[in-house]
């Protein structure tokens, strides 16, 4: 897997905001916003150390920084999304260690030394992912803001429902679960698209995972 | 999020020393708590990391049970074969709750130590006596749709809203907890959640200094295991009712019914009044109805809850029928 599409050597205005954005939490007191001034100080900055996309990413990190903050204004990796960022859209979905989670609702210092995978890791314009592509070919989106992390979570999905994982609606416990449309659906239920693209992106998933409509 | 300094545990016992300091808390999934913490409704200023402590494995009992270690998946353990063929109802409750990205990071230890929450305790602009002591209950004459109406108080009415509790309680759970020099003791989940009454703020019955490092299951009681969760929409979202039971059938009579519901009450409620009125009984409406009827007789609605009585009452009998279909 590769890094990312050449941010470093390609300054765009994303990344200069990316870029002064890192440098302002590291240098100054790092405040969320609408805190108050009789708070005690920014704890001071702790090494982590993330495998991000196949490659060792060290940083000084507030302690405080979300794995979702991390990636999109530490190492300026914004394909990962931030909607809601109280674990409620799945727009920032990654896979830890293999695993879909929600980057807002942790913290980059919990994990230090693990492998994470992003939208960018999956695939890019050069070789895109096959879930990208399926996302592509069925149209399964419209703004596109849910989109990285509807592929994450997808990705994430179909290795569950390969490991005969169960879900809410599985009939019977006892049974590796097919992957149906009802089971996608509910299995994507924690992916929001405000844009409604729920049939499209049900096809791409289908043809992904190899069960086409 | 107001600034606070971070460690990572290294022992059971080290980590509810270290989290028995003013101002630290324990995080392992972290769900719950950085989402409180985002908000400033929860503002610990030094977190202890358990989440790499070996308290991740399932093992069976002596007595013929499973031994849930704290910080077992959400997903791991609704997807464990053991709890799919003989705990068929803690299964199904986890995979009735929050969403996959969710069950994958929150742990039965935190999924148990989530806030017992309504929309007001979320709310920092309006009164709430459990996020501040004595402030007032919004929820009493505010908007109170998902509220309890079973085990409140006059200082609060939030519901807890774990599905994974329900089950636990349907199952007569144990949970298991250790201090900062080493001590254990085990707490039935029976006794863990607290009625509001005067200190809603006061949710469990875990000390501080102490974290929890397993729950463990008795043997599966005989009879056919149900959840049943009903809720706004078809998938992550709060119960406004849901249902786990476990009934046994002996020739054509109820043998045994145990009943816990989600949504209704202010801790995960299980009521053995409304089982005792079953056992014995012949499967049927009139017996579903009697039972339905102690359960609710103390319910009380306040305004826009008020649908959630009748909604329990219909659940409970559809959940019996299903149950005792032969």
């Amino acid at each position: 897997m590769k890094e990312s599409d050449g941010w470093d050597f390609q300054p765009t205005r994303r990344a200069v905001l990316g870029a002064g954005t890192a440098a302002a939490a590291l240098l100054a007191t790092g405040l969320p916003q609408g805190a108050e001034a009789a708070e005690p100080e920014a704890p001071t900055p702790v090494p982590v150390t993330l495998e991000v996309n196949g490659v060792s990413r060290s940083l000084m990190l507030d302690p405080r920084t979300s794995l979702l903050d991390t990636l999109r204004d530490h190492l300026a990796l914004t394909g990962t999304k931030k909607g809601c960022d109280h674990g409620q859209c799945g727009a920032c979905t990654v896979l830890l260690e293999g695993r879909r989670i929600n980057a807002c609702l942790t913290l980059a210092v919990m994990h230090d030394g693990q492998k994470l995978t992003t939208i960018e890791g999956l695939g890019g314009p050069q070789g895109l992912h096959s879930m990208q592509a399926a996302f592509v070919e069925h149209d399964g989106f419209q703004c596109g803001y849910c989109t990285s992390g509807q592929i994450c979570s997808a990705v994430g999905m179909l290795a569950e429902a390969e490991a005969g994982m169960p879900s809410y609606v599985t009939a019977n416990l006892a049974e590796h679960p097919p992957l149906t449309e009802v089971e996608i659906r509910e299995r994507m239920s924690g992916n929001i698209c405000r844009c409604a693209a729920y049939p499209n992106i049900v096809a791409a998933i289908r043809q992904a995972g190899g069960t086409p409509a | 999020m107001i600034p606070f300094t971070y460690e990572r545990a290294t022992s059971p016992a080290g980590a509810a020393a270290a989290a028995a300091k003013p101002g630290a808390k324990l995080i392992a999934g972290g769900t719950n708590l950085l989402d409180l913490m985002k908000l400033q409704i929860e503002t610990p200023t030094h977190l202890v990391d358990i989440s790499r402590l070996p308290l991740d494995q399932i093992t069976e009992t002596a007595g013929g049970g499973l031994r849930i270690g704290a910080l077992v998946r959400n997903s791991d353990l609704a997807a464990d074969p053991r709890i799919r063929s003989r705990y068929a109802v803690l299964s199904r409750a986890l995979l009735a709750g929050a969403s996959a990205q969710l069950r994958n990071k929150a742990t039965t230890g935190g999924n148990l130590l989530q806030r017992t929450r309504c929309s007001y305790f979320y709310d920092t602009t309006k009164p709430c006596n459990k996020r501040q002591p004595g402030s007032g209950c919004a929820a009493l004459a505010g908007l109170n749709r998902n509220n309890a109406v079973l085990g409140g108080s006059d200082h609060c009415i939030a519901t807890n809203p774990s599905d994974m509790a329900v089950a636990m309680r349907v199952l007569d759970a144990e949970i298991e907890v250790i201090d900062g020099i080493g001590r254990t003791r085990r707490i039935p989940v029976a006794e863990f959640h607290r009625l509001p009454g005067w200190t809603p703020e006061i949710e469990t019955s875990l000390k501080r200094g102490e974290m929890i490092t397993a729950v463990t299951l008795p043997p599966p009681p005989p009879g056919v295991q149900l959840y049943r969760k009903v809720r706004d929409r078809a998938s992550y979202a709060f119960a406004l009712v849901s249902v786990a039971a476990i009934v046994e059938l002996r020739d054509g009579r109820i043998r045994s019914a145990r009943l816990a519901f989600g949504g209704l009450g202010t801790r995960p409620w299980r009521h053995e009044a409304a089982e005792a009125r079953l056992a014995g009984a012949a499967p049927g409406a009139a017996s579903y109805e009697a039972a339905a009827g102690v359960l609710l007789a103390e319910a009380r609605g306040h305004g826009g809850n008020d649908f959630k009585i009748p909604l329990a009452r219909r659940t409970l009998l559809a959940v019996l029928g299903q149950a005792t279909i032969a």
